[in-house]
């Protein structure tokens, strides 16, 4: 490695990085940050990426996936239509799309796009109205917190209840007036929880309000549009493995159509969708790293790109990365067999 | 158990129901699929309104507004895709910068490559061991000098840099299969070795790989497979994603093949060694040509997974197709509006004909494979 001028060992780590970062949810400044702060920053902004995508992918997919169940032709088309046509194209060459040829030509902050409620859409980006904290903040999480906390204890008293005396005790009115009333009353007492900015043009750019970068934006919409047809699938086969006669037999109950879904079909289709819905999630985390190939600075990019290059500690940066992404895919896999097993058959 | 039944039964009789409607053809599926009560409707008439309002500008795009002929200039101001600028880059896409003169020996080599694929993946062809011999060992020796070159017999030595487009692209997909899936059922075995040491190697080496991104692997091979030899055996530039495409592969196949030998029942084994077979020859007789059959559809969806993250390799310099497309765009004579739209699409359309046709034939073999036995 010293024939080729590698450096040996970790000393980057505590060098100053001297390269700036777009996107950073920590303090990061090129001229006084380490590459080690470098490495956190790229950290959080593959697990945002990924936690969003996580979200958004799940709704779509549980959605397209039901939609394509549906007994209506034009709906299950449009949904077969979608999964066939998003996972059956390299997500590589759909974020390319999205960045390149979507939202790079937009036009310049000054002949922004306007959309609904103020917010604006440019080659710079996604800006929103953007909340800040404001007095009552701590109060109002504080109270959140709570209202939580007691709605379920309610709920576990409730289900004891059930339990023991096979009554349904509803948490109704109850429970609703806590959600209400608790932070209500905190917001009047110490004022409203979070005040919003607005986008303004400013010079050449927009300030305030809460901008949206167009990489991160181009790899959500193309991580989530992806996974999510895969999902669709997912939710699909797992709808399809609960038998006929299991409606059948809870219709012929007497059970009203919501509640064959809520406690006949979910249940039992969860059991099917979960440990693939794992791989996916996983899956997701892991392409997060294209974000190499549109310039969003993620751990790939920041770190296994930019730091790789600038120290040229290529073996050290390529196995900490791996080890990172190795990590994330054990401590996911952990937590979704343990939920596995809270959801599994209990056979006696 | 004398719990109050009633709790728990209806009280009362359902409501009776209205008669199914009589109605009979046309008008019957109509009713049945887009217009069955209230909601129906809505669903249909959302999800037309959806289909109008898209159809038209695609229409636009891709048929009415597009340049069909010409040069650059044509394109300058297209509010339509570009096709005249796929016609004219279609070399430089399908083959990269390979000599005119010598594009024969891509088509040959890929032609062949994927007869013997379908060939080796067909249950229903015969000779399948000699597809198999021909496949993994005669066809990528002939196929690196062929493509490579060798002067002795007259065949020019082309550098790989100048390899590029569709052929790189194909050739990717190509090895990727011949070495990961030896290589693949190689670990499925070594993970149910009697050997604690091996079993836990390939468990480890299988978990690992499929655990980080593919793009870490694809650094690893391009940053450390050069430490491992002396600096004049460096290894080509091409060939570096090429190993590490096959290692990725090989991870994922393994998992696959496991599969299939955990699906064959004990008895195989056990009557082949009744048999007097040894044991390599149990494996290779009895064993293996039924545990691969099994899961033939998991290794052609593996292999589509693997032959969409081929693109991936663009990261790292090469040029295949997805590469070779934004080369093409970058081209300071062709600009216009609508030139990375319409490279994109016909990418998109190159990507989706391949991987649709693959998982089509796969869902057939598979439904093929659950009915009927196999001969």
């Amino acid at each position: 490695m010293l024939a080729r001028h590698m450096p040996l060992g970790f000393g980057f780590w505590h060098q100053t990085a001297g390269f700036d970062i777009e996107q950073a949810l920590i303090p990061f400044a090129a001229s006084s940050s380490t590459y080690g702060t470098a490495f956190f920053v790229g950290l959080l902004n593959t697990l945002l990426v990924a936690a969003l995508g996580i979200v958004l992918a799940t709704l779509l997919g549980f959605l397209i996936g039901i939609a394509r169940l549906s007994g209506n032709f034009v709906v299950a088309r449009l949904s077969a239509a979608y999964v066939e046509m998003f996972r059956n194209i390299p997500l590589l060459l759909q974020l390319l799309f999205w960045y390149n040829a979507i939202l790079r030509p937009l036009p310049a902050p000054r002949q922004s796009l306007h959309l609904p409620r103020g917010a604006v859409l440019n080659n710079r980006g996604i800006m929103l109205p953007g909340p800040h904290a404001a007095a009552g903040s701590w109060p109002m999480a504080l109270a959140l917190v709570l209202a939580i906390a007691l709605g379920a204890g309610f709920l576990m008293a409730a289900r004891r209840s059930r339990k023991l005396t096979g009554y349904a005790r509803g948490l109704g009115w109850w429970g609703l007036a806590l959600a209400l009333a608790l932070p209500l009353a905190t917001a009047l007492a110490f004022g409203p929880p979070l005040h919003v900015t607005m986008p303004q043009l400013q010079g050449f750019n927009y300030v305030h309000g809460l901008s949206i970068y167009p990489e991160l934006l181009a790899l959500l919409l193309g991580l989530s549009l992806y996974t999510a047809a895969f999902i669709a699938e997912i939710v699909r086969a797992g709808i399809q493995s609960v038998a006929r006669g299991q409606r059948e037999a809870a219709a012929a109950l007497g059970l009203p159509p919501v509640q064959i879904l809520r406690w006949v079909v979910v249940p039992q289709a969860l059991r099917v969708i979960i440990p693939p819905l794992t791989n996916q999630y996983l899956n997701l985390t892991k392409n997060s790293t294209l974000a190499v190939a549109i310039g969003y600075p993620d751990l790939a990019q920041v770190f296994m790109g930019t730091v790789l290059n600038q120290t040229g500690a290529a073996v050290q940066i390529v196995f900490i990365t791996m080890g990172v992404y190795l990590a994330i895919s054990l401590v996911t896999a952990l937590a979704m067999n343990l939920w596995n097993r809270r959801m599994a058959l209990h056979e006696r | 158990m004398n719990a109050d039944v009633s709790r728990f039964v209806a009280r009362d009789m359902a409501p009776a129901r209205s008669p199914p409607v009589a109605a009979a053809g046309l008008w019957r599926w109509l009713r049945h699929n887009l217009f069955q009560n209230a909601a129906s409707t809505f669903l249909t008439l959302t999800g037309l309104g959806f289909i109008a309002l898209l159809a038209p500008p695609l229409w636009r795009f891709l048929v009415s507004d597009a340049v069909w002929h010409g040069g650059p200039s044509a394109c300058v101001a297209a509010s339509g895709a570009c096709w005249t600028f796929i016609a004219q880059k279609l070399p430089f896409l399908t083959y990269g910068s390979y000599p005119e003169a010598q594009r024969w020996r891509v088509d040959v080599v890929v032609l062949a490559g994927f007869a013997l694929i379908v060939w080796l993946l067909s249950p229903r062809l015969a000779h399948r061991n000699l597809a198999a011999g021909l496949f993994f060992v005669a066809f990528p020796v002939a196929a690196l000098v062929l493509l490579h070159g060798a002067p002795a017999l007259g065949l020019a030595t082309i550098d790989t840099s100048l390899w590029g487009g569709i052929f790189v692209t194909l050739l990717l997909g190509l090895s990727g299969i011949v070495f990961s899936l030896p290589l693949g059922t190689a670990l499925a075995l070594a993970r149910r070795s009697k050997l604690p040491l091996i079993r836990f190697a390939a468990a480890l080496f299988i978990e690992t790989v499929r655990g980080v991104p593919f793009i870490t692997v694809l650094f690893l091979a391009n940053f450390m497979l050069p430490l491992f030899v002396p600096v004049t055996w460096e290894p080509d530039r091409l060939l570096r994603p090429m190993i590490g495409t096959a290692l990725f592969g090989a991870a994922y196949m393994a998992e696959v093949v496991r599969g299939g030998l955990q699906a064959l029942p004990r008895g195989q084994t056990e009557a082949a060694r009744a048999l007097g077979l040894s044991p390599w020859a149990s494996l290779r007789r009895v064993v293996l040509p039924q545990a691969l059959t099994i899961v033939i559809p998991g290794i052609v969806n593996s292999f589509i997974g693997l032959f969409k993250d081929t693109t991936l390799v663009s990261i790292v310099g090469i040029f295949d197709f997805l590469g070779a497309a934004e080369a093409a765009r970058a081209d300071p004579k062709w600009q216009g509006p609508s030139i990375a739209t319409t490279g994109y699409i016909f990418a998109a359309l190159f990507y989706f004909c391949c991987c649709y046709a693959m998982s089509r034939w796969s869902q057939g073999l598979e439904r093929r494979l659950r009915h009927g036995p196999e001969t």
